[in-house]
């Protein structure tokens, strides 16, 4: 009874990792430009996917993933740079449609490029399972928690001590107000980019070894890290960490406990009751639209 | 656009669709202007919705899967007339759509879309998961629609019988755009609050709107499904409700004509691009992107506003 317990809590946080560390990349593309990133998934699918391409071509796999990531933070700039600057003052509607446009680009050409197989990457130090009372562990899920801790620390002193972060919150409280003390809004705009790409591809790579890639993957991974993000209250980064978990957790107790076919619904459950009751997700600021 | 030009836009229509037969040199070509004809009435009514009154719906394809499921169903296992399935379809369509309406359309922007999004997405895991009814993954077949003894078969009929009900689900949509509720519809998409201080009452009128774009949508999934007479779970996914969303923003948001011309490009692409694999979902992306940049009013708006400068 408590392994079994244990065992879907463990995969539920290890799963809630990644959809955290997705939605702490929404939350700050949010944050910095009011954008959702539709196309916050296919950064999750471009991580994992060019390491394993990388592995393929006899890259040794500490360094497939440093240039997996610098691969993939050159797209969420270039992404920034070519098709949500030109389109700086469209409304919501248009910019949700862009980013779904570009999120269709992304997919199609790793489809045209690299197939429609399921594709693996070997697991970082073996696939060995641990034992810890009754559950199994793989240790691919130790460096998944390893890693999120590191990078939340990271961001928290980023965000909290570094000028660059105290420039990036200060332009999301106030963008204009920002501008007149003398922050270059345009290039918090682009580092948002290429940060949510890193923390998208970091994820990705992660979680390949333990769920695989393929071109699609990141369809849902993406949906759900939104979810995780509206769920925490968007733009907050308690709530992003805070919603990935719960929805993870949830997850994971539906498959093991409920049923595992509908264990895709939910998050889109979970969403739709947060939306409903608490729009503002868990953690959200209170804002009032102005006329 | 002023009440004139309606009319020749109408006449436009109806001139295109009747001559339209005479280009078409086989059942191939009459296949896919019939599937023009129904994207196009779907695209109509999710138009009203985006277009119109400034609610985006990222769910629409789950309408359309209810409505193809509910006659697929109705009809193969319990022995329903076609007709029949379709109304009760739409009724159920337009019953889930009452019912989340109210809390669904006081969200707004993101907020909106999540929801719609998720909407859709809980409605195509049910149809791929209770493989009992609807065959899963596989999907299914549905027999003929017929209507009082009628049976709808064979292009041709098929045809003439979606070209007048496109143009009818047209005159419609124009007039009502033009009628009280229409300029309401159009006050809530300029500023919601100012329309509430004008007297517009908004929510039941967003519900209004909402409801009936998602029965537009079932009634034609379930043409769509008959016509087809086989549908999988893929007319219900998230990439249909893209695609949808993609003919009204292409052919331009709040032109009732432009979601004819973008139902029309949409639906022609994938043929065109059929050769290349793969592409399709690319050109697709682009198409979303280059028009939001470059065309932000959409094909048919931009047009216009040229041809009246020149």
């Amino acid at each position: 009874m408590l392994a079994e317990f244990i065992q879907f809590l463990f995969s539920g946080i290890t799963i809630g990792s990644i959809y955290a560390l997705a939605a702490l990349g929404f939350g700050i593309i949010y944050n910095a430009s009011g954008v959702i990133n539709f196309a916050q998934g296919e950064f999750i699918m471009l991580g994992g996917m060019s390491a394993v391409v990388l592995t393929a071509a006899g890259l040794p796999l500490p360094l497939a993933i440093l240039v997996a990531v610098a691969v993939v933070a050159v797209v969420g700039l270039l992404l920034e740079k070519l098709a949500i600057e030109p389109a700086r003052n469209a409304d919501i509607v248009a910019l949700i449609i862009i980013t779904i446009g570009v999120s269709l680009v992304l997919r199609g050409l790793v489809q045209v490029l690299f197939g429609k197989n399921t594709r693996a990457l070997p697991a970082f130090s073996g696939e060995q399972a641990l034992h810890l009372l009754g559950a199994t562990i793989l240790p691919q899920s130790l460096w998944v928690l390893g890693t999120t801790v590191v990078i939340v620390a990271a961001l928290a002193w980023f965000f909290g001590r570094t000028r660059f972060g105290k420039g990036m919150l200060a332009t999301s409280y106030n963008r204009l107000a920002a501008q007149l003390v003398g922050i270059n809004t345009r290039r918090i705009l682009l580092a948002a980019f290429g940060l949510s790409a890193v923390l998208g591809a970091v994820g990705g790579i992660l979680i390949t070894p333990i769920t695989y890639t393929s071109y699609d993957a990141g369809i849902m991974l993406g949906l759900k890290g939104f979810v995780a993000a509206t769920v925490g209250g968007l733009g907050s980064g308690v709530g992003a960490i805070v919603g990935g978990l719960l929805l993870g957790i949830t997850e994971a107790m539906t498959a093991g406990y409920v049923s595992s076919a509908y264990k895709d619904a939910v998050a889109f459950v979970l969403i739709l009751l947060v939306l409903f009751f608490m729009p503002r997700g868990l953690f959200g600021a209170k804002v009032s639209e102005r006329v | 656009m002023s009440g004139a030009e309606r009319y020749y836009g109408l006449a436009v229509l109806v001139l295109v669709l009747a001559a339209l037969p005479l280009a078409l040199p086989n059942a191939y070509y009459y296949d896919i202007a019939i599937r023009v004809l129904i994207n196009a009435v779907v695209a109509i009514g999710l138009n009203l919705l985006i277009g119109y009154a400034g609610q985006i719906s990222l769910g629409h394809a789950g309408f359309f899967g209810i409505g193809a499921y509910s006659s697929a169903i109705l009809t193969s296992h319990f022995g329903w007339r076609p007709g029949l399935a379709l109304v009760a379809g739409a009724a159920a369509t337009a019953l889930i759509a009452f019912a989340v309406a109210r809390p669904i359309l006081r969200l707004r922007g993101h907020y909106l879309a999540m929801a719609t999004l998720g909407l859709g997405i809980i409605i195509s895991i049910v149809i791929l998961n209770e493989a009992r009814y609807t065959g899963g993954p596989d999907g299914m077949a549905v027999p003929p629609f017929a209507l009082l003894g009628w049976q709808l078969v064979g292009e041709r009929l098929w045809y003439w019988t979606m070209a007048p009900l496109l143009v009818l689900v047209t005159w419609g949509a124009l007039n009502l755009i033009d009628a009280p509720a229409g300029r309401a519809l159009q006050a809530i998409h300029g500023s919601e609050i100012a329309a509430r201080v004008a007297g517009v009452h908004t929510s039941r009128l967003k519900t209004r709107i909402f409801v009936l774009s998602a029965a537009i949508t079932s009634m034609m999934g379930s043409l769509m499904a008959h016509y087809l007479g086989f549908i999988t779970p893929d007319v219900a996914g998230f990439f249909h409700s893209i695609e949808l969303v993609t003919m009204v923003v292409l052919g331009g948001m709040a032109s009732v004509f432009g979601s004819i011309v973008g139902a029309a490009i949409l639906t022609l692409l994938p043929q065109l691009l059929a050769t290349f694999e793969g592409w399709e979902t690319v050109a697709f992306g682009l198409i979303l992107v280059l028009t939001m940049i470059f065309m932000p009013r959409g094909l048919v708006p931009s047009l216009r506003l040229w041809l009246l400068r020149t």
